[in-house]
């Protein structure tokens, strides 16, 4: 299918990382429209009528996240960005950083005159040096031009914009750990409710969005709801960036539809398969999804197409798989990621993940008993729903999904008494 | 938590003794420490970004360092000690003059960042975890980087390299210096 691209147009250049550039090309004129003549409420109805979708990970409709932050409440508001790209086979946001940083400057604009905040944080994880430092540039270039500051673009409206960079925790993705941890804690999630719409950084309303997310917000307002919400599918406005990596000819980002199909995805963008090779199994949306197998990648790529499939749309980051894979070493390997980055706080999932783990490690070295894969369903299962944060269903599906659509794999390791 | 992740690893082994006078050191970077401060609007916030500049400037936040970043912060030492030993950035022994990190999630394993792994140890003689003994070099197998599409690939420094084969990787890895 045709997709209508914006958001990665800009890809195969730096030269809008300048100020002047990105003003050139009509860069901030919807800022400026937006926090001159209109009002946060209109912002906000824009952004609902658009379903434009969380992009982190989650999909929770923007616009109503935003309307979530209470009217009455004293305390000073706050915006927080989430750039703490970490799901393993994601990688879209340093794109959009790196080569659009002032995009990203705009819709945060957009975003903090909508939701009443002069304070903005951009948390970026410890490990993008370079796209932490292209963003600072970029924030101090505006801010010397006026466009940022006590007086945004010569408006009465006045925003400050601060990068905070991370320190390596791939827990702190999770918007509440994310909070924990921009105020000096370590990254140990917090039970919801309250939402952090409610009491969120320091105990103040605050929203958490994703960077691809903000992204999207100028040109929405730019072209109109209309225009957004037609480009996707029902309810799932817009374009997305897809990360695809492992088994294809050419990983990379691939802005298309939310109605494009995973086949279309693997074979007509990402170039098919390794010379030779057949898919086996594809992840679509991060190692935290529900595997899919070569026969179910005929489904649409939107949050809810791939909710009803059984998995999830999550993060965008595709993994492919060929029949060279050994899915137990790709369960070891995932369940090694989870086991070192369980944040400790909740006994199913600090303690399930370092079972899994084992369990999937002696399969791996042959080692494995009759009854391993029941223990292995046993401990997965154990994580999901019982943990404070949505870490435990991450590190839980994979188990129970890799088993149930690759059985013959995991019998054969499992054979001692 | 980093349980299984050779910097941040809790071995029984004395903390490190920095060569440097850490008051001394820490008293030219606190104008730089007060800026940081001044963007948060509750001081504790400013622990993270302290903490890396910290880490930057010594190579490692040894127990000295955290005292220090404590009375700063005003915060107690057990604070900061918890978070820095939260974060897998934060080393407790000086790092190399490079720091050489192969990604070895699911993308880069499906690619062969095993065979990388190993050829990297090779040519620099160390394990992963580890420092090699003339400083040169620290090396680090870790979790998903955020850059797949570049499988297999590590991180040198402040940069990105990949897709890596581990002849790649080796020549990558015998040039720094």
């Amino acid at each position: 299918m045709q997709h209508e691209r914006f958001l990665s147009t800009r890809f195969n250049t730096t030269e809008f990382q300048d100020l002047g550039a990105y003003r050139k090309a009509g860069g901030y004129e919807t800022a400026k429209k937006a926090i001159t003549a209109m009002t946060p409420a209109q912002i906000i109805d824009v952004v609902k009528a658009s379903n434009l979708r969380g992009l982190g990970g989650a999909g929770f409709p923007a616009g109503m996240k935003w309307s979530f932050i209470p009217k009455d409440n004293p305390n000073p508001r706050y915006l927080v960005v989430n750039a703490d790209e970490g799901e393993p086979g994601t990688f879209k946001d340093r794109y959009l950083m790196v080569h659009d940083p002032h995009r990203l400057i705009e819709g945060m604009m957009i975003a903090s005159f909508a939701i009443g905040a002069h304070k903005a944080y951009i948390y970026i994880r410890g490990e993008y040096i370079r796209p932490a430092d292209i963003l600072d540039k970029a924030i101090a270039q505006a801010r010397a031009a006026g466009v940022l500051g006590p007086k945004c673009l010569g408006s009465d409206y006045a925003l400050e914009i601060v990068v905070f960079r991370g320190a390596g925790a791939y827990i702190c993705g999770e918007e509440t750990a994310l909070l924990e941890s921009l105020e000096g804690k370590k990254g140990q999630p917090r039970l919801k409710p309250p939402f952090p719409a409610v009491i969120g950084l320091f105990n103040c309303p605050t929203v958490i969005n994703n960077v691809e997310t903000l992204c999207c917000v100028p040109y929405i307002l730019e072209r109109g709801a209309d225009w957004f919400s037609k480009l996707g599918a029902e309810k799932n406005g817009g374009n997305r960036l897809f990360c695809l990596s492992g088994h294809v000819k050419r990983p990379g980002v691939y802005e298309c539809s939310m109605r494009v199909t995973l086949r279309e995805l693997i074979y007509e963008q990402a170039g098919g398969m390794r010379e030779g090779r057949t898919l086996k199994a594809v992840i679509p949306g991060g190692i935290s999804a529900a595997i899919l197998t070569a026969n179910e990648i005929d489904t649409q790529m939107d949050f809810d197409s791939l909710k009803k499939a059984g998995t999830m749309a999550g993060s965008g980051g595709v993994i492919i798989m060929d029949d060279s894979t050994n899915m137990v070493k790709a369960l070891w390997n995932a369940m090694q990621f989870f086991s070192h980055e369980s944040c400790g706080q909740c006994s199913p999932c600090r303690e399930g993940t370092g079972w899994a783990f084992k369990v999937v490690s002696r399969m791996l070295n042959g080692q494995g008993h009759k009854n391993d894969i029941a223990a292995l369903l046993h401990a997965s299962r154990n994580m999901m729903g019982t943990t404070i944060c949505a870490f435990g269903d991450a590190a839980g599906t994979p188990g129970v999904s890799y088993i149930q659509k690759f059985p013959k794999e995991f019998e054969e390791r499992c054979t001692h008494a | 938590m980093s349980a299984d992740h050779g910097h941040a690893a809790s071995t029984p082994v004395p903390p490190v003794k920095l060569k440097v006078d850490v008051k001394q050191v820490f008293a030219r970077l606190e104008p730089r420490c007060q800026e940081i401060a001044a963007k948060y609007d509750r001081r504790q916030a400013a622990l993270i970004p302290v903490l890396n500049l910290c880490q930057e400037t010594f190579g490692c936040i040894t127990p000295e360092i955290e005292e220090v970043v404590a009375r700063f912060i005003g915060i107690s030492v057990t604070k900061v000690h918890e978070v820095r030993s939260f974060y897998t950035l934060y080393s407790t022994t000086p790092l190399g003059r490079h720091r050489v990190q192969v990604c070895r999630t699911l993308s880069c394993a499906l690619l062969g960042a095993e065979d990388v792994i190993e050829r990297v140890g090779k040519c620099l003689a160390a394990m992963p975890g580890t420092t090699t003994p003339d400083g040169r070099v620290s090396f680090e197998a870790v979790e998903c980087l955020g850059a797949c599409e570049l499988a297999p690939m590590m991180r040198v420094d402040d940069h990105f390299e990949g897709p890596l084969t581990p002849e790649k990787a080796e020549e990558i890895v015998k040039k720094l210096e």
